[in-house]
């Protein structure tokens, strides 16, 4: 979710005649919910459509601290600020458990930095948009990370051990998020007429970028069926946002907001909403690099990788010096 | 297993301002609140031991997980190869009398 539109081989699901011995043996071991380690032969594809899609969840964490940052020195209370800060330091922090998972597979951290800023790498659509009000950060939390936890959990049994292990770490803290901006919108929600106002425009303006999230309809796509072989994706994307309507519709009611989709209806039959499909032509606009922010979140990384270099450069200097007097001394 | 070795000090200066200077990786292991043993949890970046400890101080125990840290260098730790796993850990699966409930003890003798 976090990952979109990943690109496996393309090639088609092999058949059990077409693959190798290799191949067969390490489908074998998928199939019995063995988990593939580091050191163990994978397919190339297999390592490389996993780079691609750790790598875009883990800029997805580093990048998503940028719009709720906006909001850290203008909390409304210094309880608040506190919370957000610890949240946007988790983010922090499951940015770098996916950087590790993805080092395993050969990449290093620094092709993948500037991957990212070459824009070779992308990073999740919803972070192009903007945090306009203190309300956007409630639903940043109940939204976006409502979304992200829908697909994370289902990863927390990918194939792909040090991927699986930092999902089960990362699932951890995001009920911590999710509750933080869902109190955030209840607040809002049950606050001042303007208040009200605030907590419904969050809404309006954050619910068809969350839908995005998940993707467009991936049915027929050959590289979720591969992925899905390989289980580095569980779930189809239309399964995922069909469970996040689900269950995010009884919280907006709860709060008094109102989904702004004028198709939403339960249907019975199916036992889940009817609702409206984003815009995917503004999808693909976004992830083509003209969204709202993408210019700003791009040269907020960029600017600090530079101006960060120096502490790199410094510390490392720093740490060969040491190294070069012990070994001296002895 | 990868093609870069994270674990080693870059080693002339003319590369420490290229993109390799990377921080060397490093293991972590906690051990948490009830004295069990140290745990690995993950991995990361940092120039020496000292800002290895700060760092995983920093990301492994926010949430009161652990009382001690520990970390080891990435390239200092021996591994078995994957190749392995036969020789070395079949030999036990089959010696089942090594587990206490193997051995068939009456109800009556209490609990043991």
């Amino acid at each position: 979710m976090y990952a979109q539109m990943v690109k496996s081989t393309g090639k088609g699901l092999k058949s059990r005649d077409e693959m190798t011995e290799e191949e067969r043996a390490f489908q074998d071991r998928i199939d019995a919910d063995t988990k593939i380690e580091p050191r163990d032969w994978m397919p190339e594809g297999y390592r490389k459509t996993l780079i691609r899609q750790i790598g875009q969840h883990a800029h997805s964490e580093i990048v998503g601290q940028l719009p709720e940052g906006n909001w850290i020195t203008r909390a409304p209370t210094l309880e608040r600020k506190m919370i957000l800060l610890a949240k946007v330091q988790d983010e922090a922090g499951h940015g770098l458990y996916l950087y590790c998972a993805a080092e395993t597979l050969g990449i290093s951290r620094d092709d993948m930095t500037e991957q990212l800023l070459s824009g070779k790498m992308k990073y999740s659509s919803i972070f192009n948009y903007p945090t306009l009000n203190w309300a956007d950060i409630g639903a940043v939390g109940w939204l976006v990370d409502g979304a992200a936890i829908m697909n994370q959990v289902p990863l927390q049994r990918t194939s792909y051990g040090p991927y699986s292990r930092a999902m089960i770490r990362i699932c951890k803290e995001e009920s911590f998020h999710q509750r933080q901006g869902y109190d955030i919108m209840m607040k809002m929600a049950q606050g001042s007429e303007a208040q009200k106002r605030m907590a419904q425009d969050a809404l309006n303006r954050f619910w068809y970028p969350s839908l995005m999230m998940f993707g467009p309809s991936d049915a027929e796509s050959v590289h979720s069926a591969q992925s899905m072989a390989w289980k580095i994706k569980i779930n189809t994307n239309d399964e995922l946002r069909q469970k996040f309507v689900d269950q995010t519709v009884p919280q907006a009611e709860y709060l008094g907001l109102t989904i702004p989709d004028e198709n939403l209806e339960w249907n019975e039959e199916k036992g889940g909403y009817d609702f409206s499909q984003p815009d995917w032509e503004e999808f693909f606009e976004v992830l083509k690099g003209n969204g709202p922010c993408n210019a700003e979140r791009l040269a907020a990384r960029q600017k600090a990788w530079d101006e960060g270099r120096w502490v790199r450069d410094g510390l490392l200097a720093h740490a060969r010096k040491k190294s070069a007097r012990k070994v001296a001394a002895e | 297993m990868s093609s870069v070795n994270p674990g080693a000090l870059p080693e002339d200066e003319d590369k420490a301002r290229s993109a390799r200077a990377e921080w060397p990786l490093w293991e972590v292991f906690i051990r948490g609140q009830h004295g069990l043993n140290h745990r690995h949890v993950g991995s990361l970046h940092a120039p020496d031991a000292e800002m290895a400890v700060k760092n995983a101080r920093d990301v492994y125990t926010r949430r009161n997980e652990g009382v001690s840290i520990w970390v080891v260098e990435s390239r200092h730790i021996t591994a078995t190869a994957p190749g392995e796993k036969g020789p070395l850990f079949e030999p036990s699966e089959s010696k089942i009398y090594r587990h206490p409930t193997f051995f068939d003890i009456p109800d009556d003798v209490g609990h043991m």
